[in-house]
């Protein structure tokens, strides 16, 4: 199955990722519609510290520890892509306790969780972090 | 291959997985005595709160037992288990034969003896949906409510029916809320914001006498109440495991592979006991999480696969009104505190290993921290003064992240 891996040595720290997801999962057609004056809670996160910087998005494990100990049943495979019932989930954060790379957060109203589903499920079809990275750091591969 | 489950929640699903996994064709029978579908426990709370409804707190689709070729016994009682003859003996005086057999009995409400307590009419125990519905049917927005038990049970309970109620005194012997997961500090914390939602503590005292409607506590106080929960804890369901002469300790004692001391019958979930690698001692690790890995531990083996749980830690994600908190291993080691207006932090290592965490308020990227504990990685390995900051994978090697973010072969 195709993932997204991350090259941290071509990371040159621009967060243009996560405006991109953003995007992706607002349901804007429209990216500064989308985007202007709100403080962006996206998928994808970079790390950053004394010139390091790589990002970080769910990593669709093969052995998925959140799907496992999802306490509603909201977390689940489909086709290798680890999804999340919005109307299931009641934001207990287990998955948040359990997630070994910090990969699952708070939605944007706090009450649910919120994953990357590799833009399965919204208009982009592919990952647009990974479409919009301009030095190639974030790739979507089968490997 | 003929298999049988007794018990219809969290450690049976992940056994129906598990087998699955491994075997498409073996018959699979789940019994239970609660009539209804799979669903999720912890969830009662947020029913009666208003969060989630009996369809959205399925833990599994309605076509679940159909999709997995599951034959569901449900609103049935398991009355013993003849293991001679391999047979598991039901209230309707039919039998279910089995070749591999899981008890996933869970646990039920522990109910102390108190003075009184057959007086009073409208009790209530707060674990199955049933126990749920019935407390909701008798309250209004004129109730008083005492519970019993300031633990995770007792004041889940009193979340949920906070906006529907009058008022609602939570008593506990104990000197603080939520001892189990909790240091000092964070049961004050914590007390203090659910007080804020009106609910009233009253600690280090316990009932001496019930009447239909009030209670007298130890200390000399009287409360009036309109409808009583008792939360005190909760026992593991080992009887039926322990007469055919399963080892029990305070839970059906099992090994890495989920397997009881008898050939061909395992034990996964609350009625369980789990090797807790951060206190070094087997405990019954009641934990949703918990259930579900060494259900599906026990029913890849039962299949004829090959899958250990050998990675059990206690750990809990849990909000009172708002406030979020996460929790894991234990807390006997060297203290690093963070406290600040709004959260609390604690990360308590021990042998170069990170040995448990609380976080209140700030729980971001907390399984970072719980995998350290489970993983038991070196902190030596890792940036643990980065760390300690927050849950960063930066604190990793380059290499290592390799491994965790580029696809690098370990």
């Amino acid at each position: 199955m195709k993932r997204i891996y991350v090259n941290e040595k071509w990371c040159l720290g621009c967060h243009l990722c996560e405006y991109n997801c953003a995007f992706a999962n607002s349901g804007s057609d429209d990216m500064v519609k989308a985007l202007k004056d709100i403080h962006i809670n996206p998928r994808i996160r970079i790390e950053e510290n004394q010139g390091i910087s790589f990002a970080v998005s769910c990593r669709h494990c093969t052995e998925p520890l959140c799907v496992k100990s999802c306490i509603t049943g909201a977390l689940s495979v489909d086709n290798g892509v680890i999804e999340v019932d919005k109307d299931k989930c009641v934001g207990c954060y287990t998955c948040v306790m359990i997630c070994p790379y910090g990969a699952i957060m708070p939605g944007n109203d706090g009450s649910v969780i919120q994953k990357c589903e590799l833009c399965t499920n919204n208009s982009f079809g592919e990952p647009a972090c990974v479409r919009g990275c301009p030095n190639k750091a974030i790739v979507f591969e089968e490997r | 291959m003929n298999y049988v489950i007794i018990g219809n929640s969290t450690a049976a699903v992940g056994c129906i997985e598990g087998i699955r996994s491994v075997d498409q064709a073996g018959k699979i029978t789940v019994i239970s005595k609660e009539p209804h579908h799979v669903y999720s426990r912890p969830l009662i709370s947020y029913l009666l709160y208003g969060k989630t409804t009996r369809q959205r707190m399925k833990y599994r689709p309605d076509t679940f037992y159909e999709d997995n070729r599951v034959t569901p016994l449900l609103g049935v009682t398991v009355t013993g288990v003849d293991y001679e003859n391999k047979k598991v003996l039901l209230d309707n005086g039919d039998g279910v034969a089995f070749d591999k057999l899981l008890f996933a009995t869970g646990s039920s409400p522990f109910v102390p003896p108190m003075a009184g307590l057959e007086e009073v009419e409208n009790q209530f125990s707060f674990m199955k949906l049933d126990d749920a519905a019935a407390l909701q049917k008798v309250i209004d927005q004129e109730s008083r409510v005492l519970i019993v038990g300031a633990g995770l049970i007792g004041l889940k309970c009193a979340e949920g029916i906070c906006s529907k109620v009058k008022q609602i005194t939570v008593v506990d012997l104990a000197p603080r809320i939520l001892p189990s997961i909790l240091d000092e500090a964070g049961s004050e914390i914590v007390q203090k914001h659910i007080e804020e939602q009106g609910v009233k503590f009253i600690l280090s005292d316990s009932v001496a006498q019930f009447t239909k409607n009030s209670a007298l506590l130890k200390s000399g106080e009287k409360l009036e109440f309109d409808a009583l929960v008792v939360a005190v804890g909760v026992r593991p369901e080992t009887k039926l495991a322990a007469d055919i002469g399963c080892k029990v300790n305070k839970g059906i004692v099992s090994d890495i592979h989920c397997a009881t001391n008898l050939d061909g019958v395992y034990a996964a979930g609350d009625c369980s006991e789990s090797y807790d690698i951060t206190s070094g001692q087997y405990r019954v690790l009641a934990l949703l999480p918990n259930a579900y890995m060494q259900g599906e531990a026990a029913g890849i083996n039962m299949a004829g696969g090959e899958k250990v749980y050998d990675k059990a830690i206690p750990m809990n994600a849990i909000g009172f009104f708002g406030l979020h908190i996460i929790t894991a291993g234990s807390y006997d080691g060297e203290a690093y505190v963070v406290r600040t207006e709004q959260t609390y932090k604690k990360l308590v290592s021990k042998d170069n290993l990170l040995k448990g965490f609380i976080l209140i308020g700030d729980v971001a990227r907390a399984g970072i921290y719980t995998s350290l504990i489970r993983e038991r990685t070196p902190l030596d390995t890792v940036d643990y003064e980065l760390i300690k900051e927050k849950p960063q994978l930066m604190a990793f090697t380059a290499s290592e992240r390799a491994v965790k973010l580029g696809g690098a072969k370990e």
